[in-house]
């Protein structure tokens, strides 16, 4: 056993001693013992995940642990991206929960229990090597996710509905993996994943297209990708926030590892068209994801909608890996599927740090909804510094650590069109549009979310009233954003490793990019970016305009001044931009696609219909696709089931007309099919 | 790594301090006079800072940190931006680190910067501007990077020395339909970022219609004269910008002293061509409605994608 194989025992011990002491230790030591263990699985996760990346593989078979099929586990270094990821995202919010789950129904026995069982599986899952032990991995990570995405639904009914749509399509989904990836075993002829890679190539066209598309809607659906979404900015916004950061940070990744894991490894590329339908769902998952996080004014819901953005842009890489795979080009491939995979590392620690400070507002003031936030900057400073830290890596700019992975994939696409074929012509410079108007879109979202969320004056009680979050709640944070400053920094570090991935994929041990010093360089072809350049660039020149304004300038001291109110007296906080305001303009630019509604109630006056007694206003921006294409079906399979209910009348005798034509119906079509 | 690189650097970057308010007092004496008023003179804007510099530092109550380092930010990305881009010299000690899309992405920032400053004074002016901005800078993106593609497709690179080295050895490169097309759609980007007229009025003293102004409603003194430099010298470097993309002759290719000095006349020479070339036409443009601006913006982006399709198809690839 080497040390991926003892730092994933480690893990499992430690999960074990989280859960026992979440169920049985009194209330005082429960939430701190657990949150403890919790954090020490996180960080044994990460352990493991990085001794992978670094180029050690490690497998096992425990033939007893499950009935019939047994667990297989392996870990390359495609695994131990995700593992890594996960680990260190457990770490922190095992930390972050600590403080977060006192007090309220967070702290009781089930939950305490439960988190650890949902922080080993984001681990394990990416270790499974066969069919079943990854389903049976897989659907133990859903229901425990699903449990704790409920725990708070005594105190609102949202939560309810929430766990509703959650349990349901992620059983869908699973449905799907299950069909996709039996048929894969059958065909293959053997469940374990050596067995598939073998059996993959033998298999029909058919067939490994029907396996590639199920199973790859089904990740897709894990991912939150449009228009298998629904379930991701209902579930994210109404799950206690810890979880919603290992949820969008850490869980929702693993769809995405699915779908490398399945079409660029086990069923070794396929065709193109699998990679366009793959970057077509990113691109439109991306654009549209990030549409609604523009005009949405809850906080966690607008981040659930950024992780639908991300994520479709991750897939934007992993298509684009798969199709220069499948043109041939395996050096661009790996450039593409390393930019994707340092998306991914980028995206999940800054998201569970947005998470996690948006938790930290929920904490202090109750609210999610930004038109009555405001004002958190002077009230709880480290939390908002946090959050632009954070947000400062969501919107792509330098120096955040976004940048690095959407410049390396801007990179990849641009380069890609020295692949022939006329459909990378027009493919490619429309991906790259799309990854455009996102990282624009994304800048407006985030200005928002801070500007209004945490700047100016608070337009509310609960948030005139914030405090800062405990100690522990910081603590968390702050690991999340060192990580973010590390990968902002020298992304560098990590090139090796995502090498290892790419080769582990089935891609090429050709070094795509290279972490040379402070720079970070493509080899294959021409490209070189210095983040940490950048940022000392800034800086030294921001010292030197700083210098030099001060010496220029006569007087040197800072005095308060008024607003500027027009004359009109001292402006309330009622007069600031809302979130709502903020996106109005982008909301009536894409009013087609958005399709917002609007009521305007008017209500005269009983003596006369020209005078106006009262005006309601009312605005909201249902999401377009779960109107369209969810409530039809919904609509049609309650009407079924209404229209069903008229069959059973109570009569015996009806019932057994029934059954005597059913039975008739069959010994005909039986008589007739022979 | 010669004396002649690290020179060009500072010249550039000096050279845009120094020459952004001329540049704006050009623009406005040549506004002026094809309006049949006398002007203020091209040294107006230098006095102006001068002015605003001697004032007493004044911050709007209720605002932190982000509303005091905007303006500092802006010129600092403004100032790095400078730096890096080939103005005078293709080949300086940061050559290598002038890649485009980060070039893009600074500047960006200092749009980004300065809409939170707008969001942190609380007032319903600085929400407006900020909001505005951001929707017209969401919007240019597809059309800048689009163009960033179309430009990178010949030299196989998205680094600037590169780009602009390719186009002095090759300049059939520029007349090619993707070339120009390219530079077509990155004008109307560089209108678009830079506020100018027809998507933002820059002299305009309408609330209502401001969308960069408005934002900066509650700065004064020193930090006022930050946020007008910092305009100033986003104009000029992306008129520069485009200058050394679309017309780079008697740009330096070498490290030689003699090269620089002339590459720095020729660069003036061209700045000031072009700006007073938007100025005059900006005399006959009105601004149109912010609700029309996507419009113009989808135009540019149509352009772009035509830029990098047009690169690939008449390549013969």
């Amino acid at each position: 056993m080497n040390t991926v194989g003892a730092a994933l025992a480690a893990a499992v011990g430690f999960a074990a001693v989280a859960a026992a002491a979440g169920m049985w230790l009194p209330l005082r030591a429960r939430v701190p013992v657990a949150g403890a263990c919790t954090a020490a699985l996180g960080a044994a996760g990460l352990a493991a995940g990085v001794a992978a990346l670094g180029g050690r593989t490690w497998s096992a078979d425990l033939p007893d642990l499950l009935p019939l099929a047994g667990v297989h586990l392996a870990v390359d270094a495609l695994s131990g991206v995700f593992m890594a990821v996960a680990g260190a995202v457990v770490l922190a919010v095992g930390v972050y929960g600590i403080g977060y789950a006192g007090g309220h129904d967070l702290s009781s026995r089930g939950v305490q229990a439960v988190l650890p069982g949902f922080a080993l599986t984001l681990i394990l899952v990416p270790a499974a090597a066969s069919v079943s032990t990854f389903l049976a991995l897989w659907e133990l990570m859903a229901l425990t996710s699903l449990a704790l995405v409920v725990a708070e639904h005594r105190q609102r009914s949202a939560v309810r509905e929430a766990g509703l749509w959650y349990a349901v399509m992620t059983h869908m989904g699973l449905v799907l993996l299950l069909v996709g990836l039996a048929w894969f075993a059958a065909g293959a002829g053997g469940e374990s994943f050596p067995a598939l890679r073998a059996g993959a190539a033998a298999m029909s066209p058919t067939a490994r297209n029907s396996v590639f598309v199920l199973a790859g809607l089904g990740f897709a659906s894990k991912a939150g990708m449009v228009p298998l979404h629904a379930w991701l900015p209902r579930a994210h916004p109404e799950a206690p926030s810890h979880v919603s950061a290992l949820m969008s940070a850490a869980m929702v990744n693993l769809g995405v590892y699915g779908i490398i894991r399945l079409g660029l490894d086990l069923l070794g590329g396929g065709p193109r068209w699998w990679w366009w339908l793959v970057l077509a769902t990113g691109a439109v998952s991306a654009v549209y994801g990030i549409l609604q996080a523009a005009v949405a004014t809850d906080l966690k819901r607008l981040l659930a909608y950024s992780t639908s953005e991300n994520l479709g842009l991750v897939l934007v890489g992993v298509g684009a890996a798969g199709m220069f795979n499948a043109a041939g080009d395996r050096p661009l491939a790996a450039l593409a599927l390393a930019a994707a995979l340092l998306h991914t590392v980028n995206h999940a620690a800054f998201k569970a740090l947005l998470f996690c400070a948006a938790g930290s507002v929920l904490h202090a003031t109750g609210l999610r909804d930004l038109d009555k936030l405001g004002g958190l900057r002077a009230r709880m400073p480290v939390t908002a510094g946090l959050f632009a830290v954070a947000a400062l890596g969501a919107v792509a700019l330098p120096p955040g650590n976004g940048f690095t992975s959407e410049w390396l994939l801007l990179q990849a696409l641009m380069h890609g069109l020295a692949v022939p074929g006329v459909s990378t012509a027009i493919v490619l410079p429309v991906a790259v549009a799309a990854i455009a108007l996102s990282a624009g879109l994304a800048a407006a979202v985030f200005v928002k979310a801070l500007g209004v969320g945490f700047f100016a004056r608070p337009r509310s009680t609960q948030a005139a009233g914030a405090h800062e979050s405990p100690p522990t709640m910081l603590a968390g944070m702050g690991l999340l954003a060192l990580a973010c400053a590390a990968l902002a920094l020298a992304p560098g570090a990590l090139a090796p490793g995502l090498v290892r991935a790419g080769a582990a994929a089935g891609l090429s041990d050709v070094r795509p990019v290279s972490g040379e010093g402070l720079q970070l360089r493509l080899t294959q072809v021409s490209g070189s970016l210095w983040p940490l350049w950048i940022a000392g660039a800034l800086a030294v020149m921001m010292a030197a305009v700083s210098g030099l304004t001060r010496g220029l300038s006569r007087r040197r001291r800072r005095t308060q001044a008024r607003l500027w109110d027009c004359g009109g007296g001292a402006p309330t906080p009622r007069m600031a931009y809302t979130a709502t305001s903020f996106a109005e303009p982008l909301q009536r630019v894409f009013d087609d696609v958005l399709a917002p509604e609007q009521d305007v109630d008017v209500t005269p006056v009983r003596e006369s219909a020209y005078l106006v007694e009262r005006v309601r206003f009312h605005s909201r921006v249902p999401d377009r696709i779960e109107h369209r294409l969810y409530r039809p079906v919904l609509n049609g399979l309650s009407n079924l089931g209404i229209a069903a209910r008229r069959l059973a009348t109570g009569s015996v005798h009806a019932y057994l007309g029934y059954g005597f034509c059913t039975l008739v119906t069959l010994l005909v079509v039986l008589a007739v099919m022979q | 790594m010669s004396g002649a690189g690290a020179a060009a650097v500072v010249a550039q970057v000096v050279g845009v301090i120094a020459g952004a308010p001329l540049l704006a007092g050009l623009m406005r004496q040549v506004r002026a006079r094809m309006e049949g008023r006398a002007g203020a003179g091209v040294g107006q804007p230098w006095r102006d800072l001068r002015k605003l510099l001697r004032k007493e530092p004044i911050t709007a109550a209720g605002t932190g940190p982000a509303f005091r380092l905007a303006p500092l930010l802006l010129v600092d990305t403004t100032a790095v931006v400078a730096a890096l881009v080939p103005l005078a010299s293709t080949d300086t000690p940061v050559s290598d680190r002038a890649d485009l899309i980060v070039v893009v992405a600074v500047l960006a920032l200092g749009t980004v910067v300065l809409a939170l400053a707008g969001l942190d004074t609380g007032t319903a002016f600085g929400g407006m501007g900020a909001s505005r901005e951001m929707t017209v800078a969401a919007l240019v993106e597809p059309t800048i990077l689009l163009s960033v593609f179309a430009l990178s497709i010949p030299s196989g690179s998205t680094n600037l020395a590169a780009i602009v080295s390719g186009a002095v050895d090759d300049p059939a490169r520029l007349a090619s339909p993707a070339g120009l097309l390219a530079a077509a759609a990155l004008a109307v980007a560089v209108l678009a970022e830079t506020g100018r007229l027809p998507v933002d009025n820059p002299s305009t003293h309408l609330e209502l219609t401001m969308i960069h102004e408005a934002m900066t409603l509650e700065y004064s003194g020193p930090d006022l004269a930050l946020v007008e430099l910092g305009a100033q010298m986003r104009l000029t470097v992306l008129l520069g910008l485009l200058v050394s993309l679309f017309a780079p002759w008697g740009i330096a290719t070498t490290a030689s002293w003699g090269a620089l000095a002339l590459a720095l006349v020729l660069l003036a020479v061209k700045v000031t061509v072009l700006g007073a070339v938007l100025a005059a036409a900006e005399v006959f443009w009105a601004k149109v409605r912010l609700f029309r601006v996507p419009e113009l913006l989808a135009g540019s982006f149509l352009l772009a994608l035509l830029a990098v399709a047009a690169s690939f198809f008449l390549n013969g690839k």
